[in-house]
């Protein structure tokens, strides 16, 4: 990346007391509750009733952390809205699949049509501010937060020296029928997920949820908490060689020094395959690294990713590494730069750097 | 001056034809693809009026020449055969490539027979393999995947707009020199879910639409897809394309009035119009065409149509809605109506906007009515925009 993005404000929905306290990284207890499923605020805080009404799970988790993030940066028109997420508003999309077969393709209320299309939280935000901004919506799987984050990277690139606020998150919700079906397909392996170590390698994963967003700009701010170095997405490797070969690439382009990583966070999917391409290539590039975990907090989904990130700049505004979160022995003396590796379905990878202010 | 981006490759599957030349022919002679629904397994089949593609999925399988179609979404299906026609590349070369796709339904077509099955039986076991194919994701993966498209992949939804966004992102990455080379556009197969829902909101035409007319009653869906091949100078050095015209300018807006109404005004319309011109360093009067959104619902056309008065005042160009013989393709109309903007540009002609008989009451603009032929088009503006007030112009101008 040319230059960074800075992060001024972020907010968090998660399985995880992430939303109405600061203090989730001081827990001594997580929450190891299966299925994975948010802890909602009181949405009420966040968005005026007379919106709340019609919206689904996953709007309100994605508005109310997206205002979260806007009053938290002292922005309300920004520049750009991002929006990534893998599967959109499942809820009212199931709801009105149900009801196309129960009326016999005989509809009273268009309300769960409209409220499912995909671009509805982006839309919401929008309304809600009245934004007339760039509004895009992403919607592939692994990628569907780091392709809002790249268009990020690219407004700020385009902003030619002049401040740019950038609004960019993630939401999915889990619907008891995608369990169903994830269970049925011998995905899903219900088990403790405070084993952080078992859940990713081999033994199935545990579906989760939630909405991260982040206030992002060009330029650095005396409330800038961090700020993303470096992003690459790797699409389907045909080999281990491969995959290997573009990691090692993405640290020589972005000149990162492994030695300079104080946290390799890593999102090990739980594939049935015990030695994937994945974990090899961990095991291979950062087995001497501080090594941490984060799919155990809140569950694999497609926009884990921004769960991810919100995590690493909490980590580093608080210059602080839970317990919980660490894989290995191997402490680092600072928390300055954290390098998240996440992987979905072994076909879409993910590296970003984010570093200290 | 930002980088050019190029367009090297055009790709389109829609019901007036599935070559370039068949939807130059269908254009020229003024023949619609809409008629009465025959596919899709609706109460509405037989009765309303779409786009539909006369292939089956099987047919669509052979014509691609791939073996199984059980976890194939229609949405890929259509999209495979569009971007095919679009995208020439050997990965040896020393270029960035990827795709940037867009879809609305995604696999829902998939989805609707596992859940009909489900609702029967509540079992959902045994047609899981239906549901693999859901996501939006799923069928730009299987077009990278059928065309050996390596590097960049990502996939764009904002409803009706998503594919014109899919080529503003992959142009935008041209400009900031982070690709080379990039196959965009957008696919949506008919689907009991689209149908249903439009008719639910009370927009659909039950007989063929009129964009722009004083009598305009709704929309007709349609189905289908269409690609671009964008590429920047020194990838044309080195892949040796040709280049058939350049995406000049663009913008996306937000309307930011009504999930699913335009605002009177056309606000969100109007800006990114502007923006497009803006963008491309363009004058109102170097417009030549503009292929508008018209879906022929009587709030769009009014709202477009408003801001396409307000903005071009006295020097309004010709414009047209080319809706009325595609149908209205959702997540794919802004990639079907780039590609007939560039063939129009290209074979120098305009055609009729299919059905206009009267002008709207409310604001004096009247759509081109016969065919034009051997007109100079050097710059056309194309319009898409979608719910969730999400407004895209590009704007295609002839290589310099």
């Amino acid at each position: 990346m040319k230059s960074p993005l800075y992060i001024n404000a972020t907010a968090c929905i998660s399985p995880q007391h992430t939303m109405e306290s600061d203090d989730f990284l001081k827990t001594d207890e997580i929450n190891i509750d299966i299925p994975m499923r948010s802890i909602e605020p009181n949405y009420k805080s966040y968005i005026d009733r007379r919106y709340l009404r019609r919206m689904g799970r996953m709007v309100r988790m994605g508005v109310s952390t997206a205002v979260k993030t806007l009053k938290e940066a002292g922005v309300d028109n920004p520049d750009a809205i991002l929006v990534g997420t893998g599967l959109g508003c499942l809820e009212d999309t199931v709801k009105f699949l149900q009801a196309i077969y129960e009326s016999d393709e005989n509809i009273a209320s268009p309300n769960q049509f409209i409220q499912s299309t995909h671009n509805n939280v982006a839309a919401q935000i929008a309304l809600l501010y009245g934004c007339y901004n760039y509004n895009f919506t992403y919607v592939h799987r692994g990628f569907s937060f780091e392709s809002a984050l790249l268009d990020a990277v690219l407004h700020a690139a385009e902003a030619n020296d002049q401040p740019t606020n950038i609004l960019v998150g993630a939401c999915d919700e889990l619907i008891d029928m995608y369990l169903e079906v994830i269970e049925k397909l011998n995905i899903w392996k219900p088990k403790n997920t405070s084993d952080k170590k078992a859940f990713g390698v081999g033994n199935g994963n545990t579906p989760g949820e939630g909405a991260a967003f982040f206030a992002v700009g060009n330029m650095q701010q005396p409330n800038s908490i961090a700020k993303l170095e470096a992003l690459q997405m790797i699409y389907k490797p045909r080999s281990k060689e491969v995959l290997l070969a573009q990691v090692k690439q993405f640290l020589s382009i972005e000149d990162i020094d492994l030695d300079t990583i104080d946290l390799v966070l890593l999102g090990h999917d739980g594939g049935n395959n015990a030695k994937d391409d994945y974990s090899q290539v961990v095991d291979e590039l950062f087995s001497a690294r501080p090594q941490g975990a984060f799919k155990h907090l809140c569950g694999e989904y497609k926009t884990s990713g921004a769960f991810a990130t919100w995590l690493a700049v909490e980590m580093i505004r608080q210059q602080h590494v839970p317990s919980f979160v660490r894989l290995n022995e191997i402490e680092s003396s600072d928390t300055k730069r954290i390098l998240i590796f996440n992987n979905y379905n072994s076909s879409n990878y993910v590296l970003s750097v984010i570093s200290y202010v | 001056m930002p980088r050019k981006i190029y367009i090297t490759g055009l790709g389109i599957s829609s019901a007036i034809g599935h070559t370039l030349d068949d939807v130059v022919t269908s254009l020229q002679s003024g023949r619609t693809g809409i008629k009465t629904i025959k596919h899709v397994d609706s109460r509405f089949r037989g009765v309303l009026p779409a786009g539909e593609i006369d292939f089956t999925n099987k047919e669509l399988a052979d014509i691609l020449e791939i073996g199984s179609v059980k976890t194939h979404s229609r949405t890929a299906l259509l999209g495979m055969l569009a971007a095919k026609q679009a995208w020439s590349h050997d990965n040896a070369l020393p270029l960035r490539t990827g795709i940037v796709s867009a879809t609305s339904v995604g696999g829902i077509d998939r989805s609707e027979i596992a859940f009909k099955k489900y609702m029967v039986t509540h079992d959902i076991g045994g047609h899981l393999h239906q549901l693999v194919s859901h996501d939006c994701g799923d069928s730009t993966e299987r077009i990278a995947d059928y065309l050996n498209i390596e590097g960049f992949v990502s996939t764009i939804s904002t409803a009706c707009s998503s594919s014109s966004n899919a080529m503003i992102l992959g142009g935008r990455m041209i400009q900031n020199n982070m690709l080379d080379k990039v196959l965009v556009g957008g696919t949506d197969a008919l689907a009991l879910y689209t149908l249903n829902g439009f008719n639910t909101l009370k927009i659909l035409d039950e007989e063929w639409c009129m964009p722009f007319d004083k009598n305009r009653r709704g929309l007709n869906l349609g189905e289908g897809a269409a690609y671009l091949t964008l590429e920047s100078e020194e990838s044309i050095k080195v892949s040796g394309s040709t280049p058939i015209c350049e995406l000049r300018g663009f913008g996306n807006t937000n309307d930011a009035f009504h999930q699913t109404a335009s605002s009177p005004n056309g606000a969100g319309a109007y800006h990114a119009m502007a923006l497009a011109l803006k963008r491309g360093n363009l004058d109102i009067s170097e417009i030549d065409y503009i292929n508008a959104h018209g879906t022929a619902t009587p709030n769009n056309d009014l709202s477009e149509g408003t801001a396409i008065k307000n903005l071009f005042k006295d020097y309004i160009p010709q414009f047209s809605s080319t809706k009325s013989f595609t149908g209205h393709t959702l997540a794919a109309a802004g990639s079907i109506e780039a590609v007939i903007s560039v063939l129009l540009m290209k074979n120098r002609m305009l055609v009729p906007n299919l059905n206009f008989h009267n002008i709207m009451d409310e604001i004096n603009i009247e759509p081109i009515k016969i065919l034009n032929e051997n007109v100079e088009l050097k710059t056309i503006l194309s319009n898409s925009f979608g719910f969730g007030g999400n407004c895209t112009s590009l704007v295609f101008s002839e290589t310099a």
